[in-house]
């Protein structure tokens, strides 16, 4: 077999499939989450004014940033204005705005999604400003602002054709008047009426920033994972390609040493993302060391954990990402076949990966002689059919074998006998995007992110009662305070935030007096809830915790697959009691009771599933007892009420 | 669903033999292929019938109780075929917290089936699902395949009527 360096045997494959360019281009999110939010007929919508107005303009189309709150999302290349990315652009709304960019090369009002990356220096001349009022108070005063802005332009730099334009999102919030600079990005908060004078002649006049205004702080989000979410096309290779993917995998073949991409991994303190966060470095070792005839690797996307959507985002925004991730650890384990297995609910991230797998095999990326380095390795696609427990490895393996997915016990380990009895190595999503990152940068670039043995970033979907659901790539270490507040704009309705629940069903709430701890592994654990693949839902004041904590119960006991007795009898039994408190007919026995049922769950339960099901339970019982005890002292007068509110979605408050 | 109301396998209609044998022989190399073509079926029909797993245990000369232990453990899969249309209310946590529930209570009114059920006439039938990971647009409905996020249950009755509207415009021409 003839061998080539896979360096340049990449270059040469970037530049045969390098993807055109345009001058002008419109490029439309098209995501689960952008789909649902009309994403598909603003694509019709945008042929359509394409064709109607005769405009020399490309429409492509693109994964998510992760800005779900702003969907759909459209970012727009005109001739001579740099790429604006637009949100929230109805079908309605998509052809004032696209003829506002493209043909009359002004931006548009309303629906500009600012840049994260704040200036601090005004190297350029100022040519465009945006402003948003960003205070809570009742009454938006964007208008007001951008019409005093322009009066004062008007008359004091008479002969400028500075826009002033309204944005919809800046990416800082509670900070009055927000105002930006284009194209330095220098970017004013908290901007009173009586400033809008000085920034007309000291900043776009003379061209000097405005040190007390000025915005100094570093945005706290950091793309690893999500480096090429919503910047590429997913559905195409070359695109992939011009933007460094498979580099990591071209380098760690050019060593020709597994043992070197694992020492790699290791280095980067790189933990599992799918939620026990086992190092990852060390499981591939463990798999590489068992001498055995075939070896296999395993994507793990079967994302059931309800309220987080970061796999799905990644294999819909990037696939190839992932793809890289596994044929690296098939390279570093020894494995020539790998499966990315996939929930069924998840259509459009199937189709993507079909394409992406496809469009690889062409290549030359998967099968024989990859890269010309005389590896071989293919990888396909089996269908999850809705089972929470197949998250668990073992029984993730049974599913793929095509039976019942239940789980076995542990030892032996997949890494030592897996699939099919061969070694296995399972990674999750988010692990092994992360793993190119790392190969290709280094492992030093990733470990100075991140804190204490949780090193790197993280993707967390915040969802729940917060104002902007979205993703969030922040280094581990980042405090729960930081990334619902700053980063997400706080609780919606400017409610009073109670928790935030991570981990899903099998993790925990964060009262509000603990949001200031640093999300890390450890940290999670002492709060008595986990990381889990990175699902973060925010409750306010109106949430019932023991209705939360039931519904997560009667989630597990749902999902329980019957084999064990402790998570099959204990679960069932113990959503009885539960649902008896929740009717007022429960009494301080029964939570008693529920606590030493719990107790033999952890202990007892053959897998993760029944061994984390009682976290909930006991997370609410440890710091929202009262609510527990409001039921059994409260009796089902109260019960009744609390049941009506719920379903009016109001608080206790609010009532009384 | 009794054995017995089932015709011999050899009278058994052309196509579902047509269909299980192409699956098959697509799927044959492949190892621990039953789930995909159990997926396969249910991609083409709604639902898995139960001729068809007869039919496919024969195939593939495995015992009827080893697809009927898959078949029942994985929710994905039915044994009863669906409405004409399916409205699906995502129950994952952000939605469950925004008023998923409230959703479904509506739909069930409005309708007059649970959750689970299809309408007499077969036209609609309702279930929920764990999360279909749209949590940004909590709460979500997938109405024929198409989601519909940041509902309320005000929303509820036109989306019904719109399809009723369709069905009728449908039976007209």
């Amino acid at each position: 077999m003839k061998t080539n360096d896979p360096l340049q045997e990449l270059a040469r494959l970037a530049s045969e499939n390098k993807p055109e360019t345009f001058e002008q281009w419109l490029r439309i999110g098209m995501d689960s989450g952008g789909i649902a939010a009309g994403a598909e007929r603003l694509l019709s919508a945008c042929r359509k004014l394409v064709e109607d107005h005769n405009l020399p303009c490309e429409i492509q189309k693109s994964g998510s940033y992760g800005y779900a709150y702003l969907d759909p999302l459209v970012e727009i290349k005109s001739k001579s204005l740099p790429p604006v990315l637009y949100g929230r652009v109805t079908p309605e709304k998509v052809s004032s705005v696209t003829l506002d960019h493209l043909s009359a090369e002004k931006l548009a009002d309303d629906h500009i999604i600012a840049s994260r990356q704040y200036g601090t220096a005004l190297t350029d001349p100022t040519q465009s400003i945006l402003v948003l009022d960003t205070s809570c108070e009742e009454g938006d005063k964007t208008k007001f602002f951008q019409s005093s802005f322009q009066d004062e332009i008007a008359s004091k730099l008479p002969d400028s054709s500075l826009s002033v334009v309204r944005a919809l999102d800046m990416g800082i919030y509670h900070e009055g008047l927000v105002v930006q600079l284009l194209p330095s990005r220098v970017t004013y908060t908290n901007v009173l009426s009586r400033d809008i004078s000085r920034i007309v002649t000291t900043s776009l006049g003379e061209n000097k920033v405005l040190k007390d205004l000025l915005w100094t702080k570093p945005d706290p989000q950091c793309r690893i994972v999500l480096r090429n979410c919503g910047l590429l096309d997913p559905e195409h290779l070359g695109e992939a390609l011009a933007r460094g993917t498979y580099r990591g995998l071209a380098k760690a073949l050019a060593k020709n040493s597994p043992d070197e991409a694992i020492r790699e991994i290791e280095e980067s303190g790189l933990r599992g993302r799918g939620g026990a966060g086992f190092p990852t470095g060390l499981k591939w070792k463990l798999t590489r060391e068992p001498k055995a005839d075939r070896k296999f690797v395993i994507c793990n996307a079967d994302e059931g954990d309800p309220g987080a959507f970061m796999d799905r985002s990644i294999l819909e925004g990037d696939p190839h990402a992932v793809l890289e991730g596994l044929l690296i650890a098939g390279y570093a384990v020894g494995a020539n076949k790998g499966y990315f297995y996939v929930r069924a609910e998840y259509p459009l991230a199937i189709q993507r990966i079909q394409k992406a797998l496809e469009d690889a095999r062409q290549c030359g990326l998967l099968g024989e002689n990859i890269l010309g380095s005389g590896w071989s390795f293919d990888a396909e696609i089996r269908l999850g059919a809705g089972a929470f427990v197949c998250g668990e490895e073992t029984a993730l393996i049974a599913s793929i074998e095509g039976c019942r997915g239940s789980p076995s016990p542990r030892p032996p380990y997949p890494s030592v006998e897996g699939l099919w009895g061969y070694p296995t190595c399972i990674n999750n999503v988010e692990t092994l995007a992360a793993a190119p990152w790392i190969l290709d940068h280094g492992a030093e670039a990733y470990a100075q992110h991140g804190t204490g043995s949780s090193r790197g970033t993280k993707v967390f979907a915040v969802t729940g009662k917060v104002q902007n659901a979205q993703l969030v790539e922040v280094p581990m270490g980042t405090s729960v305070h930081e990334i619902i507040y700053p980063i997400c704009g706080g609780v919606q309705d400017q409610a009073h935030i109670k928790g935030v629940q991570t981990g899903g069903p099998s993790g925990g709430i964060i009262p509000e007096n603990k949001l200031e701890t640093p999300v890390t592994y450890e940290n999670l654990m002492q709060l008595g809830s986990i990381m889990g693949s990175g699902g973060m839902l925010v409750m306010d004041e109106r949430d019932c915790m023991v209705d939360v904590a039931a519904f997560y119960l009667k989630f597990c006991v749902d999902e329980s697959c019957g084999k064990c007795a402790p998570c099959r009898v204990g679960g069932y039994q113990m959503l009885q009691l539960l649902l008896k408190i929740t009717r007022g007919r429960g009494s301080v026995e029964d939570i008693k009771q529920i606590e030493r049922i719990c107790q033999s769950m952890q202990k007892a339960s053959l897998c993760g599933l029944g061994q984390t099901a009682a976290n909930p339970i006991l997370s609410t019982l440890r710091y929202f007892r009262d609510e527990y005890i409001a039921y059994i002292e409260g009796g089902t007068a109260y019960a009744r009420k609390r049941k009506k509110l719920l379903s009016q979605g109001e608080s206790l408050q609010q009532a009384s | 669903m009794e054995a017995a109301t089932l015709p011999p396998l050899e009278e058994m209609d052309e196509t579902t033999r047509d269909e299980i044998e192409t699956s098959v022989a697509k799927w044959k190399d492949a190892e621990g292929n039953l789930i995909m073509i159990l997926h396969e079926i249910q991609n083409r029909h709604g639902y898995v019938p139960r001729a068809s797993s007869l039919l496919l245990a024969r195939e593939m000369n495995i015992p009827l109780a080893r697809i009927y232990e898959v078949l029942t453990f994985y929710h994905y899969f039915r044994l009863v075929p669906q409405g004409d249309h399916n409205i699906t209310v995502c129950n994952g946590t952000a939605c469950y917290l925004k008023g998923s529930g409230r959703l479904l209570s509506e739909l069930e009114k409005q309708l007059g089936i649970k959750d689970g059920e299809t309408t007499e006439d077969r036209m609609f039938h309702l279930e929920t699902v764990r999360c279909i990971g749209c949590c940004g647009m909590a709460p979500a409905l997938v109405v024929d395949k198409k989601t519909i996020g940041k509902n309320s249950p005000m929303d509820i009755p036109p989306i019904l009527e719109k399809i009723r509207q369709q069905e009728k415009t449908h039976e007209d021409q």
